[in-house]
Order: C-alpha cells, then sequence, then structure tokens
C-alpha cells in the first residue's frame, strides 16, 4: 500500500493546495510541503525495509523492496502494478528530496496563481513516481503521459518570455516519442498473447517474451526513441534548452533532475531487460551516439550566453555519460549510469536554483551583462563555483564518480567511443570555468549590487551541497542498493 | 406485432410520442421552461424504457426494426446525448424569442437517429436519415434572424438532400441486382462475394457509402462540416458532432462485423484512403484556424478517420473499440460545445480562439471543462479519449494495419498543435483591457454549469476506471457476430 499512498498523497495534496489558494495565502506552499514530507516519511520506511526481507513475485525474486497489485483493466490484462527495487527507490527519493526543495524554491519567485503552481507541481511530481513505480506496461505509459501536461502548464504559465513556442517544443517532442512507445507496447503485448496465450501489459510477464530478432529490433527502437527524446539523446535533444530556458525555476530542477531521469531509467527498466539481444546489437549505435551527444553537448555549452541555456546543454552533455553507460552494458558502467543520474540531478538542480535566484536579483540570465558578481555575493558564487566543480567532475564530488564508472566500463567495450567521451570532460572544463569567469569575476561593470543568499536559499543548497559531497566520498551505500538490480540485468544478458 | 414488439421499441414510442406532447404544449402554452422540461422529462423517460426493452431483445421487430442490445446501447448514448443538448439549449436560449420549438426539432433528430441504429431495411434507414436531416436543417437555421445560422442551413440542406440522393440511387441499384431491401441480406451478400463480380452491386455500395460518408463529414464529403459547425447554434453543433455521427458509424459498423474486409480489395483501399485523408486533411486544416468552432469541426473530421481505421479491424475488436471510441468522443465534443453554449450570450457566441484568452482565471468551471476536452480529444491519460485511442490503436495493431496505424500517430502529433493552442489561449494572460471589470459571468444557468461537471466527471471516469464500459461492449458486440 506504501507505493500507492507515495502517488496518492501526492495527487490529493495537489487538489487541497489547489482549493486552499483562495481562502489562505501561502497554505498551497506549506500543503505541498507537508505531501511531500508525508512521502519523505513513508520512502524512508522502505529504506528500512531495504534490508529486510525482500519480497519476490514470480520469476524475479529477491529484488523487489515492496509492491502492490490490484486489477485495473482486466479487459486487456492490465493491473494497477507497481513495484519498488534499489533503483527506483534510489530514483523516488531523489524525487521527493527535488520536489521538497523546488517548492522552496519558488517561495519568493512565484507570486501569482499559487495554488495553481503548486497542483501542477504536486501532480508532475506524481506522475514522475508513478513512472519510477510502475510495473505495468499500460500504467507505466498512463504516467508518462500524465507527467506532460502540468509539466507543460508550469512552463507556459509560469515561465519566461518564450515559454509558449517551449512549452510546445517541449510536448511535441515527448508526446511523439511516446506514441512510438505505445506503439511498442501494443506490438508486444499481442505477440506474447499470441505466442503464450496470455494478454498481459505485466512487466514481469513480458519479460522473456520470444521475439524474433527484427520484429525485437522494431519494437526495442519504439522504446529506445521515446526515452531517448526524454534524456535526451541527440539528435532528439532540441526541445530542451527552450523548455529548460524558459521554464521557472522549479519546473527547470524538475526537467533536468527528474524528466530526463525518467529517460535513463526507461532504458534500464524496459529497453534492456525487454529486449537483451536487439539492445546489445544496437550498443554500438547508441554508444556513439552518446559519445556525439557529449562533445555536442560540450561545444554547445561552451557557445552560450545565456546561463540556463548553458546548463541545459551542459545536460546533454552530461546525460550522454548516462546513455553511454547503460549501453556499454557491464556492471561497472551501469553503475556509473546509476550514479550519474542521481549526482546530476543534484548538481544541475542545484545550478538552476543558483540560476533562478540569481534572475530574481538582476533579472538576466544573460553572461554578457554579468561580471564581478563575486564582489557582490561572495557566498553565492563560492556555492556556484562548488557545484560548477562537482558538474565538470571534480574529484571528491559526486559527478566525478559517475562519469569515471562510466568511462570504466565503456573502455572494456569501445576505447574510440571512451576517448571521445573523456574529451568531453576537458570540454566541460573549459566552458564552466569559462561561465565562472565571465560572470563572477572581473569587473563589476554592470554595477549589480543585490543581496547574498539568505536563510532558506542555505537550507536549500546546504541539502544539496552535502549529498553532493556524501555521493563523492561515499557512494557505496547508492552502489550497494542498485547492487542487485544491475547484477540481474547483466547476469541476463 | 406482438406486444413484445411494442416494448422492444418503447424508447422510440416514448421519443415520438413526447414530440407531439411538446408540440401541443406550446400550442397551448407558449414557455420555455415548459417546453425544455417536457423535452427533458421525455428523453429521460425514453431512456428509463430502455430497461424493459433491454429484457425484450434481440428481437426482429417487423422486416423494418432490428431492436438488439447493440441497438440499445447506442439509442441510449444518443438519448443522453440528446438529454445533455437539451439542458445546455436551454441556457443557452435564455434571451432567445421564440425558443419552444427548438426542443421539438430536437426531440424528432433523436427519434431519426435512434431509428438509424436499430434499422434493418432500406426503408428505415431511409426514414430515419431523413427524419434526422429534416429536423437538422430547421435546427441549424433556428436563430432565424441572423444571418450566419440560416446560411450553414441552406449548406447543409443542398448538400444533405444530394447526398440522400445518392444514397437512395445506391440503394435502387442494389435493389435491382440483389431483390432485397434488406441490410442483413445485402451483408450477407457482401460477405459471400458476390459484389466483386458485379459492378452495379459495387456502383450501388459506393453511392451508399457516399451518403454515408456524407452524414459522418470524412473526406472527401466534408466540405459543409466547418461552416455548419460555424454557423449553428453551439448546442445543435453539439448534436451534429455527436448524436447525428454516432447513429451512422453505429450503423456502419453493425453491418461491416460480419464482413471480412480483406476480402475486398477495393473497397479495403477506399475505406483506406478515406480514413488517411481524414485524419491528415482534418488535423492539418484544423492548423489554419482561428475560430473555436472550425476547430472542432476539422478535429471532429480527423477523429472520425480514426473511427475508420478501427473498421478495418476484423469482427468484433473493431465495434467494440468504435463504441467506446464513440461513447469518449460524444462526451468530449458535448463538453467542448457546451462550454462554448455556456459561455455564449445572447445570440452572440463566443467562439473565437481570442474570446478565450485567459478565460481560466475569470470563468474557471467552463475553461477546465474546455481544457478536459481538448486534452481528451488529443488522447492524454486520465480522459475518455485516451483510452478511447488505445483502443483503436490496440484494434489496428492486432490486425496489423501499420500503414493506418502509423499515419494515426503522425497525425496525433499534428493535433497537438491547434489542440494545445486552445490550452495556451485558456491559460494565457488575460486581455489588459477588462481585466479589472466584471469577470462577465456570462449567461451562467446553473443547469448548463452541472451538466458541464457532470461530463467532466464522465470523462475523468471513463479515463481513470474504464473496466465496466469494457465488460458492458463486450457483451453488447458479441451479439453482432451472428
Amino acid at each position: 500500500m506504501i507505493l500507492l499512498w507515495l502517488i496518492l498523497i501526492l495527487l490529493l495534496g495537489g487538489l487541497l493546495a489547489w482549493s486552499l489558494e483562495r481562502r489562505i495565502p501561502n497554505a498551497s506552499r506549506y500543503v505541498s510541503l507537508i505531501a511531500l514530507g508525508l512521502d519523505a516519511v513513508l520512502v524512508t520506511q522502505l529504506w528500512g525495509k531495504l534490508n529486510g526481507p525482500l519480497v519476490a513475485p514470480g520469476a524475479m525474486p529477491g529484488i523487489w523492496i515492496e509492491q502492490i497489485r490490484l486489477p485495473w483493466i482486466p479487459r486487456f490484462g492490465i493491473s494497477l502494478h507497481l513495484a519498488i527495487d534499489g533503483v527506483s527507490l534510489l530514483l523516488a527519493t531523489l524525487t521527493i528530496l527535488l520536489g521538497i526543495l523546488s517548492v522552496g524554491a519558488s517561495w519568493t519567485e512565484i507570486k501569482q496563481r499559487t495554488g495553481f503552481f503548486h497542483f501542477n507541481l504536486l501532480w508532475v511530481l506524481a506522475g514522475i513516481l508513478g513512472v519510477f513505480l510502475a510495473l505495468d506496461l499500460f500504467l507505466f505509459y498512463f504516467f508518462w503521459e500524465m507527467m506532460l501536461i502540468p509539466m507543460y502548464l508550469l512552463i507556459i504559465i509560469w515561465g519566461h518570455e518564450n515559454r509558449v513556442y517551449a512549452g510546445f517544443k517541449f510536448f511535441l517532442f515527448t508526446q511523439a516519442g511516446g506514441l512510438l512507445m505505445l506503439l511498442s507496447i501494443l506490438g508486444l503485448y499481442f505477440l506474447h498473447g499470441q505466442s503464450t496465450g496470455v494478454y498481459t501489459f505485466d512487466y514481469l510477464d513480458l519479460l522473456g517474451t520470444p521475439l524474433a530478432s527484427q520484429t525485437a529490433t522494431w519494437l526495442m527502437l519504439g522504446f529506445f526513441i521515446a526515452f531517448a527524446v526524454k534524456l535526451p539523446m541527440v539528435p532528439f535533444h532540441p526541445w530542451l534548452p527552450a523548455a529548460h530556458t524558459e521554464a521557472p525555476t522549479a519546473g527547470s530542477v524538475i526537467l533536468a533532475g527528474l524528466l530526463l531521469k525518467t529517460g535513463g531509467y526507461g532504458i534500464l527498466r524496459f529497453v534492456l531487460p525487454l529486449f537483451p539481444d536487439a539492445s546489445r546489437a544496437f550498443a554500438p549505435v547508441a554508444m556513439t551516439l552518446a559519445a556525439v551527444g557529449i562533445l555536442y553537448g560540450a561545444i554547445l555549452a561552451f557557445a552560450q550566453t545565456d546561463l540556463k541555456k548553458l546548463v541545459a546543454y551542459s545536460s546533454v552533455s552530461h546525460l550522454g555519460f548516462v546513455l553511454l553507460g547503460l549501453f556499454a552494458g557491464n556492471e561497472l558502467a551501469l553503475q556509473g549510469a546509476v550514479l550519474q543520474m542521481i549526482c546530476h540531478g543534484v548538481s544541475t538542480g542545484a545550478l538552476f536554483i543558483l540560476v533562478g535566484g540569481l534572475y530574481e536579483r538582476i533579472h538576466t540570465r544573460d553572461m554578457e551583462r554579468m561580471g564581478g558578481l563575486w564582489q557582490a555575493a561572495p557566498k553565492m558564487s563560492a556555492v556556484t563555483l562548488y557545484f560548477t566543480m562537482a558538474s565538470l567532475g571534480l574529484p571528491g564530488l559526486g559527478n566525478f564518480v559517475g562519469e569515471f564508472l562510466v568511462l570504466l566500463g565503456a573502455y572494456q567495450v569501445s576505447v574510440g567511443i571512451t576517448v571521445a567521451a573523456t574529451i568531453g570532460l576537458i570540454g566541460a572544463t573549459i566552458y564552466s570555468l569559462r561561465m565562472m569567469l565571465r560572470a563572477f569575476h572581473g569587473a563589476n561593470s554592470y554595477d549589480l549590487p543585490f543581496a547574498d543568499l539568505n536563510r532558506r536559499e542555505w537550507v536549500i543548497l546546504g541539502v544539496l551541497m552535502i549529498a553532493i559531497l556524501w555521493l563523492g566520498v561515499y557512494p557505496q551505500p547508492v552502489i550497494d542498493t542498485a547492487a542487485p538490480v544491475i547484477e540481474r540485468l547483466t547476469a541476463a544478458g | 406485432m406482438s406486444p413484445v414488439d411494442f416494448i422492444a421499441i418503447a424508447p422510440l414510442i416514448v421519443t415520438a410520442a413526447t414530440a407531439v406532447v411538446v408540440m401541443l404544449a406550446i400550442a397551448i402554452h407558449r414557455a420555455h421552461a415548459l417546453a425544455a422540461g417536457l423535452c427533458c422529462a421525455g428523453l429521460a423517460a425514453a431512456m428509463l424504457s430502455i430497461g424493459p426493452a433491454w429484457s425484450a431483445s434481440p428481437r426482429q421487430v417487423t422486416a423494418l426494426l432490428i431492436v438488439d442490445h447493440y441497438g440499445l446501447f447506442y439509442i441510449a448514448l444518443l438519448l443522453a446525448g440528446s438529454l445533455v443538448v437539451a439542458i445546455f439549449a436551454h441556457g443557452y436560449q435564455k434571451h432567445a424569442t421564440h425558443p419552444e420549438e427548438l426542443y421539438l426539432l430536437l426531440l424528432l433528430a433523436a427519434l431519426g437517429s435512434a431509428v438509424l441504429v436499430v434499422s434493418s431495411h432500406f426503408i428505415s434507414l431511409f426514414l430515419g436519415l431523413e427524419i434526422l436531416s429534416v429536423a437538422l436543417y430547421a435546427l441549424i437555421a433556428y436563430p432565424r434572424l441572423r444571418q450566419e445560422p440560416v446560411e450553414a442551413g441552406i449548406k447543409y440542406l443542398v448538400l444533405g438532400s444530394a447526398s440522400a440522393g445518392f444514397l437512395l440511387f445506391g440503394m435502387a441499384l442494389v435493389y435491382a441486382q440483389l431483390g432485397t431491401m434488406t441490410l442483413a441480406r445485402l451483408a450477407s451478400a457482401l460477405a459471400s462475394g458476390i459484389v466483386t463480380a458485379d459492378p452495379v452491386i459495387a456502383l450501388g455500395v459506393a453511392l451508399m457509402l457516399t451518403g454515408v460518408g456524407f452524414k459522418l463529414g470524412v473526406v472527401p464529403f466534408h466540405m459543409w462540416a466547418p461552416d455548419v459547425y460555424e454557423g449553428a447554434p453551439a448546442p445543435v453543433g453539439a448534436f451534429i458532432a455527436t448524436v447525428s455521427k454516432a447513429s451512422m458509424v453505429a450503423l456502419l459498423f453493425r453491418y461491416f462485423a460480419g464482413i471480412n474486409i480483406s476480402n475486398y480489395r477495393s473497397l479495403l483501399v477506399a475505406l483506406s484512403v478515406i480514413a488517411i485523408a481524414s485524419m491528415f486533411a482534418g488535423n492539418l486544416l484544423a492548423l489554419l484556424q482561428t475560430n473555436l468552432k472550425r476547430i472542432l469541426a476539422y478535429s471532429s473530421i480527423s477523429h472520425l478517420g480514426y473511427v475508420l481505421v478501427a473498421i478495418q479491424a476484423p469482427g468484433r475488436a473493431a465495434a467494440e473499440a468504435a463504441a467506446y471510441y464513440l461513447a469518449a468522443y460524444m462526451i468530449t465534443l458535448l463538453l467542448a460545445f457546451g462550454a462554448i453554449a455556456v459561455l455564449s450570450k445572447d445570440g452572440k457566441e463566443m467562439d473565437r480562439l481570442e474570446d478565450y484568452r485567459g478565460l481560466f482565471w475569470r470563468n474557471p468551471l467552463p475553461a477546465a471543462a474546455l481544457t478536459a476536452a481538448m486534452l481528451s480529444l488529443a488522447g492524454i491519460p486520465l480522459t475518455a479519449g485516451f483510452i478511447g485511442k488505445f483502443y483503436i490503436v490496440a484494434a489496428g495493431v492486432e490486425a496489423a494495419l501499420w500503414p493506418l496505424v502509423i499515419v494515426l500517430v503522425i497525425t496525433s502529433v499534428i493535433g497537438l498543435f491547434y489542440y494545445l493552442r486552445v490550452v495556451v489561449a485558456i491559460y494565457g494572460d488575460p486581455p489588459r483591457s477588462d481585466s479589472t471589470g466584471s469577470s462577465q459571468p456570462a449567461n451562467s444557468a446553473p443547469t448548463g454549469r452541472l451538466a458541464l461537471s457532470a461530463l467532466m466527471l464522465a470523462l475523468i471516469v471513463l479515463g481513470v476506471y474504464p473496466g465496466p464500459l469494457m465488460n458492458v461492449l463486450r457483451s453488447v458486440t458479441a451479439e453482432l457476430l451472428h
């Protein structure tokens, strides 16, 4: 039941936040915090169960911590099947954490229509949690699409100047990918039904469906494209810079920190286990595209003057490592990919919060108009430097571990691609340092005095600073949590 | 006819009787509330009479009508749709000069569509169609002092009569060759494969499909749709988009369920071309519109194209998918037109997209209704439209109709553009000029708002918990195969 409550609390909290808007100012913020707080308690309980006896549903014993399965649409063999394993638990935790922080980050930024804002915020989080927990392919698609609308509304209502265009792009790319995935899901459903006589959308039943290799490739591509759009992989990335730039801070945090992770998670959960042979055959292509993405993202990030765009393109580059790790297929690389997803969520989330805070103060994101910010706000600049270092992969901070593991694993598969990806790391250093130089050092030629970090921001960023440091120094708990899932995956392949 | 026959066709009788009662009531005492109330009560009574009819069926009532659960399900749907239209019409006509006869015409149109659904003979088909169409001509032009409705009415009249002519001529050709006017015999003739051998029958069937295609508003018989949707009063537009089309689809699927279309290459090609052209034309042309009603018109062209994808899937899955889709589609379009009707006041239709700018912040209920409708049309989860689209795609994938399914997916993505445009307008910043002043509670008849809420609830229930309706549809369509 815990899993169902995780989602229901957010949905109900969203409705409550919306309905209270008129009567009590700021109530929606507290309602959101309480709802997310309750979820955090539930997640903590799940962490407690992690070391206890594990439930064993059907063919895959041992890795599931908790599950619930209720009949939903028996006509099509669809059930409300939620389950959580190590990887989902990590990502669910990240979801709640970033959810709480983005409520905090929009405390002063969002002044209009706060009730509806928090309704959308909680519903998009509920959709993301559903994606991480669903073990029925129909249900997964349901949540996959469900997180789209609130995110779209967050962009077009509370975004910046070009928000409508960015929203369109975001919606179209993801929806087009999603429909292709729907076709693949249905194809798999009918093929499984025709070969076994059991028509079901259940993930555990569909695992190991015998498929002709060509069919498997087509179906795999349907899933892969949907996830590659979300990830995003070059050439499916154009929606990302637009959406990230125009979204309000909380929107950017959720987009970069969580929505992109649903793509990586989808590949890990569905593409690789459902189509092991097809994805192995496809791996060289995917890894090449990943390396291209790493370099392309880095080069474009270097060319940006808009801070948010820069962070957005750096995401394209960093998520390339995730894709690389997922398709390299060995345990090291997969561990690296999972770790990289979490670290990127934390570090990029923090960067977007910082840029959002900066925008609130000086009303620009244009680096050309900054410079010398360090004198004006030393604390904020120091924190920015900290997360920039994390993002470029400084040892001791989380991202380094993730990227290093990915490269280590990928090296065993393809030296050439790994070398190319490593060059991307140098690119990351260049564009990150350029940003620090341009914006925070030099003369404060535009005379921009403003307040430094306040207590609320310290709390938000402090949590993230500790998290990324902990992930960098002692990532073992994360690795241990994800290990059973990854071992099973590599053992099966 | 035995007494049981009368029970079986009780929904038709009650609807017809209500029309007479309303007519007499208007003659005795002209009162808007009375006419509307009688109309609604009559439709509700007709829906209640489906209960006894359900246990009396399946039953062939004379050579003309076949009353079975499939037909009764659709009749229930059509009557419910008409009832909702009547409720919206009541609020919409609050300040009209002679609003009463609209309900009379509405009842007649509902009767015609119900007859169409259960018709088993050329005669009853044609009678049902004409009762429906003639009532619609008058309904469209009902606000006779305004130019657009009259123009739309005449357009519909001219094209509708022409298509009725095609239908009749097609029937005559079929009759000349087969010597029968029962639809079941025509269907079995099609199933046995005589038609390919006989060009006259093939021509007859093609002409009949022209008549059907006109009512459905699929490409290339779609030209009337945008003008008529735009010109007709909003509640009447809702009726044309939903009840009128649903009845024809029900008829079509009843007789196509037993035919394996893949034996008829030319028919298959024709239907595929119509479906593909409708999906593309509807979605692409809708992109160019700035009028919400015209957007809905093109959108419904494309949606009927989706339904025609299902018709090519063999047998029962097709009829089931189409029935679910139509139920979802009817709720959705009633919601959209209902929102327009609730917002329009004193004969001024609120149908330009710019009128809707920032609506959500002024008038949340109709805005939410319209948003839900747009999302449902786009097939987004939590709405009935999502399950409907899923059903159709599932039927298509099962039958391996890959080209059609791919086109469906592509055009759905195109469709997002204009659905989102409406959503963007609704949630946009309100125009500065009147943001300070009155938040215009335009003709907020409580009944209309109540109907909107109920429809929204139905939309979400069907989108989240579709199991019960699916079970009904499964049992209802099971009869069709024998």
